[in-house]
């Protein structure tokens, strides 16, 4: 039985792998075949009326064929890091600027919430105390804090980090809480019967039982810590990805629009696989 | 004026009525004592507070009224001189065995070098039969593993008092008779004090010097107990050959089925501190009858009931 589980399981993998390409190359191929514009009385194809007249469709502005971005990529991407002025800097500068304001904000929203998610858990009186204030701010768009933090702070390199910190910093508090309240009593009767201090019982029983909850709310706050970037940037403007996007749309050069969504997908894939590898090091089977 | 190693004196657990009505009373007025190096069971039906009386021993429950001490001491508080284990393991499913081992003997020899901690971890891991497995993470063992190595945990703290909380209750009869040898075995290094509590007749008598039997709650008690002076070394197989087991074997199924629940030892008892009777139940049989017209109604005979080997559950 087990074998030809793992047969079928490798054969469920290798099956999904070539449908993921064969998608692909459905979706790119109609994508280019779509885009590629008309041409008049060519190989004998009909035209319609509207598109005689028009004299094809040449002077529409069209949404760049996936070869264009690809071609696009590859020059961005072959000279990343040149930085020719303000306005023109290249993609891997400035996502070395987002990647700096979210991880500065992340580390900083990690260091808050994680202590005090813990003395929610551990106390019933903070966590009825405390609760009001997080259902009341957790809600609030972190975008809502811009203006706000533009004020105060007066400076839009400090405001962006802070709204980075503000959105991460609710999933990392409550699923500390969560997962430090959730602890079994079973395993704090361990540390109690063997005389562990409160500050040893934290470290040794609650946090690695509670890792793989707090591991799960950094990994969300991390996904919404990206998502939050690129509009912080396109209002604060000046360097990062979001202003990156920002700034090619005022250039209308919509190739490269396209091609920073795409990188802004695989830079978040990967933040999320760097968290998920490392929750897979903490979890534990019960 | 206490002078046993653990003295237990008139313990109550009530929990406040609901609205008004009156409190309800799981046990009160259990008084006992365990002398050091004795191996006790208590055996009772479910909802006597055994568990209650064992938690409160370890420093984990307290109790409403009454006094624990050992060693002259009260107990306050968990302390590594009781080791515990619980019937669920209680292993810490992030470590391996070998590490929930050290977990319990680095906090016990706090001075001790990391090898010196692995090197006496091991000792016990192997004195349970899994030398094989110590690398292996809780998850990855079998039920009988686990509770091995919560064992072996406990031992290797070298408690002065072993509390063990239905140590066995959670495995298969093979799995449990094996491992039953294996903590008379470890036990029979160090003699501890062990108070453990079971279901199982037949466990019961191949372990203990003493088993305690619970009325049952609420308002429970420890009405008796019953010395079971088998020889030592015992092993599974040679016990039930004991001409006397299974007089003993009999008046704890009598009691089990017939007494715990008619039993109310509560008018005798309040007058003040009242140790559980000593029964003698072989000395009994064999002199109840002589006894039989004199003491009928002081205390009652054992009355024998026929059991086969195998009905060993009850409660």
């Amino acid at each position: 039985m087990d074998r030809t589980t793992t047969e079928w399981k490798l054969n469920l993998n290798t099956r999904a792998t070539l449908l993921t390409v064969l998608l692909l190359i459905v979706g790119l191929g109609l994508w280019e075949g779509l885009n590629r514009a008309p041409i008049l009385g060519g190989a004998g194809a009909e035209l319609s009326e509207y598109e005689l007249l028009m004299g094809g469709a040449d002077e529409t502005a069209r949404v760049p064929p996936p070869s264009a971005i690809f071609e696009r990529a590859w020059v961005e991407l072959s000279n990343p890091f040149y930085d020719a002025g303000p306005n023109d800097k290249g993609i891997g500068i400035q996502l070395g600027y987002s990647l700096y304001r979210v991880l500065t904000g992340y580390l900083m929203a990690a260091a808050i919430a994680i202590p005090v998610g813990f003395l929610i858990g551990m106390s019933p009186l903070m966590y009825r105390a405390l609760n009001p204030y997080i259902q009341v701010l957790r809600p609030i768009s972190p975008l809502a804090w811009m203006p706000l933090a533009l004020f105060i702070i007066r400076d839009a390199e400090a405001s962006a980090i802070f709204v980075i910190f503000i959105c991460s910093i609710w999933p990392m508090l409550l699923n500390t809480a969560f997962g430090v309240a959730g602890v079994r009593d079973d395993w704090v009767n361990v540390a109690r019967t063997h005389e562990l201090s409160p500050l040893k019982t934290a470290f040794k029983v609650i946090l690695p039982a509670a890792a793989p909850t707090i591991l799960t709310g950094m990994r969300i706050s991390i996904g919404i810590a990206w998502l939050v970037i690129v509009a912080a940037e396109m209002l604060v403007g000046g360097t990062g990805i979001g202003y990156y996007v920002w700034n090619e749309w005022n250039n209308l050069d919509l190739t490269s629009v396209i091609f920073a969504i795409l990188v802004i997908g695989v830079v978040g894939m990967l933040l999320d696989l760097a968290l998920s590898s490392i929750a897979r090091l903490v979890t534990y089977q019960e | 004026m206490s002078h046993a190693f653990v003295e237990v004196q008139q313990a109550a657990k009530r929990f406040p009525g609901i609205k008004g009505s009156p409190d309800l009373t799981v046990f009160e007025n259990v008084s006992f004592q365990l002398q050091k190096g004795e191996f006790v069971c208590i055996i009772g039906h479910s909802g006597c507070g055994k568990s209650t009386i064992m938690n409160a021993l370890a420093g984990l429950d307290s109790l409403s009224e009454g006094a624990m001490i050992m060693d002259g001491r009260e107990i306050g508080g968990p302390s590594l001189k009781r080791g515990v284990v619980f019937q669920n393991y209680s292993l810490l499913p992030w470590l391996t065995a070998l590490d929930n081992v050290r977990f319990g003997v680095r906090a016990r020899w706090k001075e001790w070098k990391e090898s010196q901690v692995t090197d006496h971890s091991l000792q016990y891991l192997e004195m349970v039969g899994l030398k094989e497995v110590v690398m292996r993470k809780p998850a990855q063992l079998s039920g009988g593993m686990r509770q091995r190595v919560s064992i072996a945990r406990a031992f290797a703290t070298k408690p002065e008092l072993l509390l063990l909380d239905e140590p066995f209750g959670a495995l298969d009869a093979l799995t449990r008779g094996v491992i039953q040898d294996e903590l008379l075995k470890i036990w029979s290094q160090d003699r501890q004090t062990v108070f453990m509590i079971t279901h199982d007749v037949d466990e019961a008598i191949l372990l203990a010097d003493r088993i305690f039997l619970m009325t049952n709650g609420p308002e429970a008690r420890i009405a008796e107990a019953v010395e079971i002076d088998l020889p030592r070394p015992r092993s599974r197989g040679e016990i039930v050959k004991h001409p006397h087991f299974y007089t003993l074997r009999n008046y704890l199924v009598d009691f089990l089925v017939n007494r715990a629940s008619e039993l109310r030892t509560a008018p005798q008892d309040r007058r003040g501190l009242h140790y559980p009777r000593s029964v003698n139940p072989v000395a009994e049989a064999s002199a109840s009858v002589t006894f039989r017209k004199a003491d009928a109604q002081a205390s009652a005979p054992p009355k024998l009931v026929t059991v086969t080997p195998k009905e060993s559950h009850h409660g």
